[in-house]
């Protein structure tokens, strides 16, 4: 009955189609694992090269479709929200069943591995002798069981939707009362979180522009981001969202993305996202600065990308500061 | 940065030259992917434009609409009910409702009948919507008559139309005052149709339907959040459906796109051969390709678009119409309200732009690895 809703339909078939691609890359990635010879001038290595053009437009379609989904799972999650029972926003209609939130992460792991491959993707392009190729397919085929996993769970998502089920919505999800990491992340004290959250923020900030002007050192960057990811994620929950809805005890992440909120959460995710992936590939590029035929490459798009992932994470944390500094809701004695 | 942007625009540029130079076949591939574009955009809009309305509709009605049942049948309510509901906390209106149908042989058609308040309307007038005016060719100041319960015939004197705003509602509606009514279907006093309840706070209405099946075993509560959610869901399953129907012309699509990006003309083929002598890699082949394909793509998705857009809004979805709304003989002719959202835009996206891109991947990479002096022998 769901899977004729027409954004279900695409994101199935969006699913099942990356999914397709990427058998299809990685049984080639298997060939070039066995057979791979940059020495050779057989006629198999010759077909190889050339294949592996095919692979990578397909990859980045590929992985250019799996992020379109994930803003579609969530855009669709929230319109879906009329059509549950105590449903208001999206967190209602994950909950409808178990295979809800991990799909969603599912498809934010798939998306950032991607950025990291289309990194590593275009550096081993630019070396004339392929030195990464064997890296990189390998990493394909570990990217691989997400893809596969996450059509099944998502299948297994919508086709155990039942309308009839009475789903829990923000309002209980993401309150300090009940249980689960959801309740947990939203009782987190706001006053170390705010701490936790400056403190993280000036740190990937600084690496940031350390990594850009020095060019080395990136997995600091991208371990320092991938940190920040997360503390920001759960500091939205415990307490960003909350001035921003001005009410003391809204914790949900998805209403931000409402219009009645001036749409600021899409203010707040794309930056974050775009930084973090930006900042994971720094960290998969700059180790490989020893290899010769790579080496001006990675001098040259190693402080470039860190800069604009700085940029993008300086633009987070402004709109995050600005949508506190400018809320109506005091928490100053309450919280400290 | 400068740079790749100047490169893509020499790109964009040398690729629209060599669209134009091939008029015929660009120009075939544009119109059926304009039409595929057109058909789900027409079926999206227009159930989406319908689901919007009927939300719109039903903001106004009661939360709780509450009937009687007797084995298993709706039946007349009666009105001591309201009393033995009493006071409710949360509930911040109640009243019974009188409405039913009308069959009029002289149009074959039912007319949907109900009650002004006590004193809007004077025992001899009614007001009728704009579908029976035209059915019936009547206008302000003539006369209906209808044939009572009991074989009577009643004359009433019409004293206004309903506003055509509303058309989708109030086509076949005709209001009358609650004493005509009784006396038209033999209604003694002291029975209602049904009884509607509003409840201010959206979170009590639960609780307030509980203690409504409590009190009054034999009767059975509607929701308007239930009624709302029937909708939403019937409108996006119907367009669901015409979207599984339409899968066999996208894949027609797909293989006509397939089979356009790999049978090449022996004068593209030499193109891209020169354009490999004299210099261009594979990689730069391929990314003309690319922008070859958005081009297209873009266009059509506009076209179909706007086509579709003044289909639905302007046309009123002539061709799929019956499919998505249903019909009647009363039927309301209506102008839907534009609306258009980012979740629908993007769902036609994946249903058209998605499928033509996967399938020219394949062909257009197997003419970029073309090598020149094989083609250009």
């Amino acid at each position: 009955m769901m899977l004729l809703n027409p954004a279900i339909m695409a994101l199935v078939m969006v699913s099942a189609v990356v999914c397709l691609m990427m058998l299809l890359a990685s049984g080639f990635a298997v060939r070039v694992l066995l057979r791979w010879d940059i020495d050779s001038g057989s006629e198999r290595q010759l077909r190889l090269e050339r294949r592996t053009y095919l692979i990578s437009t397909l990859l980045i379609w590929a992985f250019s479709f799996q992020l379109m989904s994930l803003l579609l799972f969530i855009y669709n999650a929230e319109s879906m929200s009329g059509q549950f029972v105590g449903a208001m926003c999206a967190t209602g209609v994950l909950n409808v069943n178990a295979w809800g939130w991990p799909t969603l992460f599912l498809k934010m792991g798939v998306f950032f591995s991607g950025a990291v491959w289309i990194a590593l993707n275009y550096l081993d392009n630019q070396g004339y002798d392929y030195p990464l190729i064997r890296y990189k397919y390998l990493l394909l085929l570990a990217i691989l069981p997400l893809v596969i996993t996450e059509l099944i769970l998502q299948l297994l998502y919508f086709t155990n939707m039942d309308p009839n089920v009475i789903t829990s919505c923000c309002g209980t999800l993401f309150s300090a009362q009940s249980e689960g990491v959801a309740a947990e992340v939203s009782g987190l004290s706001p006053s170390s979180m705010s701490l936790g959250f400056a403190f993280t923020g000036v740190m990937v900030i600084s690496s940031g522009v350390w990594v850009a002007l020095r060019g080395q050192n990136g997995w600091l960057f991208a371990l320092l981001g991938s940190t920040a990811f997360i503390v920001a994620l759960m500091s939205i929950v415990s307490f960003i969202s909350l001035y921003i809805y001005e009410h003391p005890h809204h914790h949900c992440p998805f209403c931000i993305l409402k219009s009645g909120h001036d749409y600021v959460g899409y203010i707040l995710y794309v930056p974050l996202f775009i930084a973090t992936a930006l900042a994971l590939s720094v960290g998969a590029v700059s180790p490989w600065r020893g290899i010769s035929s790579l080496t001006p490459t990675i001098e040259s798009i190693v402080p470039r990308l860190s800069w604009i992932a700085v940029m993008f994470f300086a633009l987070f944390y402004l709109v995050a500061t600005w949508s506190v500094w400018t809320s109506h809701l005091t928490m100053m004695e309450v919280w400290w | 940065m400068l740079y790749f942007l100047r490169k893509q625009k020499y790109l964009i540029d040398y690729t629209l030259s060599s669209l134009l130079r091939r008029k015929g076949k660009s120009l075939g591939l544009l119109a059926v992917y304009s039409m595929i574009v057109f058909m789900l955009a027409s079926v999206t809009l227009f159930s989406h434009a319908l689901r919007h309305e009927a939300g719109l509709m039903l903001q106004a009605s009661p939360e709780i609409i509450l009937q009687r049942m007797e084995a298993g049948r709706h039946a007349m309510i009666p009105a001591d009910y309201l009393q033995r509901i009493g006071q409710l906390r949360g509930v911040k209106q109640k009243a019974g409702r009188l409405w039913g149908y009308y069959y009029d042989p002289a149009v074959k058609a039912n007319y949907t009948i109900m009650t002004g308040g006590q004193s809007e309307t004077p025992l001899t007038n009614i007001i009728i919507g704009t579908g029976i005016a035209r059915a019936r060719g009547l206008d302000v100041g003539d006369y209906l008559t209808l044939r009572s319960q009991n074989g009577e015939a009643f004359s009433f004197q019409i004293s206004a139309l309903l506003d055509d705003k509303s058309e989708l509602v109030s086509a076949d509606l005709l209001l009358m005052s609650p004493q005509a009514f009784r006396r038209v279907f033999n209604i003694p006093e002291g029975l209602y149709t049904d009884l509607v309840l509003s409840v201010r706070n959206p979170r009590e209405v639960i609780k307030v339907v509980e203690k409504l099946t409590q009190l009054l075993p034999d009767t059975r509560p509607i929701l308007r959040d239930e009624v709302l959610r029937t909708y939403d869901s019937v409108f996006s399953w119907r367009q669901g459906i015409l979207f599984v129907l339409l899968t066999g012309s996208i894949l027609a699509f797909v293989i006509f796109a397939w089979d356009k990006a790999s049978g090449l003309s022996a004068e593209e083929r030499r193109e891209i051969g020169i354009l490999k002598a004299v210099g261009w890699e594979t990689a730069d082949v391929m990314r003309m390709k690319f922008w070859e394909g958005m081009i297209i793509s873009l266009t059509a998705f506009l076209i179909g678009y706007l086509a579709a857009y003044a289909h639905v809004f302007y046309a009123s979805a002539s061709l799929f119409e019956p499919v998505l709304k249903g019909w009647a003989v009363l039927y309301p002719q209506f102008r839907l309200t534009p609306f258009v959202d980012g979740l629908q835009l993007a769902t036609l996206f994946f249903f058209s732009v998605l499928p033509y891109i996967v399938a020219t991947i394949i062909p257009i990479w197997r003419t970029s690895i073309a090598d020149p002096d094989a083609v250009m022998r």
